[in-house]
């Protein structure tokens, strides 16, 4: 047999990953699953191997779980020359390196980029420096964050009611701490489910004793004359004393170390193909550069191809896959990424999940459950579609949805349902907030192409 | 009543080896005759029916024509008892079994089952040290049916002494799921529901017992009630105490003998299991899906007119979903018909899926595995006197009813 391109590739090439979280490990495991005998570099800008997120806004706030302890379970050995500490600053696609923070020149034959999302800091940063403010998306934070409430503050705020926020604060409330969530929006977890679960989640905050203020913001920190927060200022001119402060504001993508470097990259993200291939700034397809994870934004059939940016578990998982096999494969036996959507939240004892794209839905319909029980599932439409869904503490339901999802099946759903009640007959309005408001991290997002829209992003694809 | 097919898996001599039946099934994704149950054997669509909510497990909503020859005991059983869980769609379903779920597994009682780990070995261990005979033993009746039905006894605080009375009636309900061709359905409702009340009445004086003078034991946390929920009514309880009773100890007892069976026919495996006895968690998966002790879910109706591969199955039609066919299919396993327990990919339908999947989970895997470890580990040379064994009657609840063996000797 000939001995093509791949099989050099896969015998002595050099393969590079920037960013060692989840999609990186994932990703360099497929590929040494798929016979890669190269060499293959693994470069991180914080000083751990690949660690787990979810626990640490979770377990480890309750103090269940030690922030030091949550490593990424290994499927194989990967063999890999860790760079871990040190951050990319840069990119030469002609010369094919990756420039290290220490200097250093990284060559690559092919290159894969899963560098995520960092959390958006609190935009004035005298006051971000406050002792006591915290974002949460490392390890040290979750540290800092878990000591910081067992420590017994007298109150903590947090700063946006998204997914993050809102688990904090049931986290704060499990340990029987006084909490306060300013939250922009009018309700928790609308950007991500719209306000008619916001409205659910924002009952739940309170009866839980949670001090939930929405359609506020929070214009100030003060800080004592030790340096410690001591107040927050808020949009309706009162003062609130807190000791403790969560920035929750969702998060940023770590694209800033490719600036210049020609590649389509933007603070949305960087646009890829299905196959998890990197755009150019021209958007034209390289063929030795990948993408994966939270820092990708790739088109979805289902979703109209508009390019969706996911902040999911599961689909950094998929996605280093999809990029991982068809890094290692010719062209014809590559795969799209078309994972559906799917993300979970635990939060005052509620177990929560969504598939699809909810927030794209114009109307919901409660097709089980009742939105007073907490217990329900609500099924999201657009342009009479199911596009969406999400559950309450009745998630076994979901893989049901998820198929109506890729089946593209009509909405509002023509059928009964076991436990149908009243309020489950019609569709509602599912009241998003106006997209061009920001929120904290919705999670999910849409940035591609549309007709309506009338203004050039960093990318647009060609109509035909 | 069923024909062809059907009627030759319901047979008895089709008992041993259904699986080469199963195979001929899946050439008809959705098999219906014309007057039985619209069936379902393969993989991805039992599991998406499993999860569909569209679909009922509550027999009111199966119409009256839809010829389900399991479906006949129902009226009787209503005069006795109301349904279970097993056998209601929420909200009432989701009620029940989340009020029996508190004193019974996470999060509100997460230590529940591991806590049982040392009991469980003390009643292993004493069953083997009392084998007797290492000549003939029959693995059925000194060991694999008095361990759940010990364990169960223990849990739920129902007397180990009154086992002679509720196993008669325990054995009838069991029996009364298995579309029995030959039985007379008049004689075998009326028995059906006699075996009913007595259990009823029994559990009821239990009840009445526990809630004067409760204990740590689940017939007394679940008599007392606390929680969100309002405390269940008192038929309510008997249903449950009764489905826990029964399943708790007609499940097992197939998991652990199809395992033995199993490993005596794979001698290389229960050679590896003797080494290393941590090859028990896999292998009870692998169990799972290549000898389910449940073989097939017979109580489901569509509420609306479904479609299931290119088929419209009618509303209030009887819908059987055969598990074990599934488990077995080779669009969704490599090999189905192999055991193999270093599998890694086996995700079976063996405990079903959705909102009815095996609520006693968690103790069954534990039962199982630590009663296959431990008999690998003390047997010695241990070896079939009969294969295949004698089987139970039953179809759906499928196991030995015997099974012989030998051994030269017992270890410490």
């Amino acid at each position: 047999m000939a001995d093509t391109a791949l099989d050099q590739l896969k015998r002595s090439g050099r393969i590079v990953v920037v960013g060692a979280s989840l999609a990186g490990l994932r990703a360099a495991e497929v590929m040494r699953e798929k016979g890669f005998a190269g060499s293959l570099t693994l470069i991180g800008d914080e000083p751990h191997e690949p660690y787990d997120r979810p626990p640490l806004s979770k377990q480890v706030l309750l103090g269940k779980a030690d922030a030091e302890r949550t490593l990424l379970p290994r499927r194989r050995d990967i063999d890999a020359a860790w760079r871990l500490g040190v951050a990319a600053t840069g990119l030469d696609m002609a010369a094919r390196t990756v420039k290290l923070a220490d200097g250093e020149e990284v060559p690559y034959d092919r290159l894969l980029i899963a560098t995520g999302v960092r959390a958006r800091p609190w935009p004035n940063e005298v006051e971000a420096e406050l002792a006591g403010v915290f974002t949460l998306r490392t390890r040290e934070d979750g540290a800092g964050l878990a000591r910081a409430l067992a420590a017994g503050p007298r109150r903590v705020l947090v700063i946006g009611a998204g997914f993050t926020g809102s688990e904090i604060a049931s986290a704060c409330r499990e340990r029987g701490l006084e909490v306060t969530v300013a939250e922009r929006g009018n309700g928790p977890l609308v950007g991500a489910l719209g306000g008619v679960i916001g409205a659910v989640a924002a009952e739940l905050q309170r009866e839980n004793g949670v001090d939930l203020r929405t359609g506020i913001s929070v214009t100030a920190l003060e800080g004592d004359s030790t340096g410690r927060v001591r107040a927050a200022h808020l949009s309706d001119g009162t003062t609130l004393e807190c000791d403790v402060v969560v920035v929750g504001l969702g998060a940023q993508r770590n694209t800033e170390w490719l600036a210049g470097s020609g590649l389509g990259a933007g603070p949305r993200g960087i646009a890829c193909d299905a196959g998890c291939r990197a755009f150019d700034l021209r958007g034209i397809v390289t063929d030795d550069i990948y993408v994966a994870g939270d820092v990708a934004r790739s088109p979805h059939a289902l979703f109209g191809y508009q390019f969706l940016s996911l902040e999911h578990w599961g689909n950094a998982v998929a996605q280093a896959e999809t990029a991982a096999h068809n890094m290692m494969s010719e062209s014809t036996d590559r795969r799209p990424h078309l994972w559906v959507p799917a993300f979970w939240s635990s939060q005052f004892g509620v177990n929560i999940k969504s598939v699809g794209v909810p927030s794209m839905g114009t109307e919901i319909m409660i097709t089980q459950g009742s939105r007073s029980e907490r217990r329900f599932t609500g099924v999201y439409g657009y342009q009479g579609r199911v596009i969406g869904a999400v559950t309450f503490d009745n998630g076994r339901w979901l893989q049901f949805y998820e198929k109506q999802i890729e089946s593209t099946a009509p909405f509002p759903p023509p059928f009964t349902t076991v436990d149908r009640r009243p309020d489950g007959q019609r569709p509602i309005p599912a009241d998003f907030p106006d997209p061009s408001v920001p929120t904290h991290g919705p999670t999910i997002t849409l940035s591609g192409y549309s007709p309506a829209e009338r203004r050039i992003a960093t990318f647009t694809p060609a109509g035909h | 009543m069923a024909h062809g097919i059907l009627s030759q898996i319901l047979d008895y001599s089709s008992r041993a080896n259904p699986y080469p039946l199963y195979e001929e099934l899946r050439k008809t994704p959705v098999f219906h005759d014309g007057t039985g149950p619209y069936v379902i054997s393969t993989y991805y669509d039992i599991q998406s029916l499993l999860h569909d909510p569209r679909l009922s497990s509550d027999a009111r909503n199966l119409a009256a024509t839809a010829g389900d020859p399991l479906a006949e005991g129902g009226e009787a059983e209503e005069t006795a008892l109301p349904p279970s869980f097993l056998k209601l769609d929420p909200p009432e379903h989701d009620r029940l079994r989340r009020m029996t779920n508190r004193p019974f597994g996470p999060p509100h009682s997460p230590h529940r089952v591991d806590g049982m780990r040392g009991g469980l070995k003390d009643i292993v261990s004493g069953l083997i040290d009392n084998l007797g005979n290492t000549e003939d033993i029959d693995l059925v009746d000194q060991f694999a049916y008095p361990f759940p039905v010990t364990m169960i006894c223990q849990l739920l605080g129902v007397p180990r002494e009154d086992e002679p009375k509720f196993h008669v009636w325990a054995d009838t309900l069991a029996a009364s799921l298995d579309p029995d061709p030959d039985a007379d359905p008049a004689e075998r409702q009326r028995k059906t529901h006699d075996s009913r009340m007595e259990l009823g009445m029994y559990l009821a004086g239990l009840i009445e017992q526990r809630r004067k003078d409760p204990g740590e034991d689940m017939l007394s946390q679940l008599a007392v009630g606390h929680g969100p929920d309002e405390s269940m009514s008192t038929m309510e309880l008997l249903s449950t105490a009764a489905l826990l009773l029964i399943a708790g100890h007609e499940t097992t007892v197939n998991l652990i003998t199809n395992g033995m069976l199993t490993l005596l026919r794979n001698p290389d495996v229960l050679a590896n299991l003797r080494q290393e006895p941590g090859l028990a968690v896999p292998l009870v998966e692998e169990l799972l899906r290549f000898e389910p002790p449940v073989q097939l879910l017979p109580q489901r109706t569509p509420l609306v007119d479904i479609e299931v591969g290119g088929i419209t199955i009618p509303k209030g039609s009887s819908m059987w979903l055969i598990l074990a066919s599934g488990n077995r299919d080779p669009n969704r396993f490599e090999n189905p018909d192999r055991f193999d327990p270093y599998r890694k990919d086996i995700q079976h339908l063996g405990l079903g899926s959705g909102i009815h999947s095996c609520f006693g989970a968690p103790l069954a895997r534990l039962e199982a595995q630590l009663a296959l470890s431990e008999l690998a580990r003390r047997l010695e040379n241990p070896r079939l006197l009969e294969d295949p064994p004698p089987y139970r009657q039953n179809a759906v609840l499928r196991g030995p009813r015997h099974l012989r063996i030998a051994c030269d000797g017992i270890r410490a």
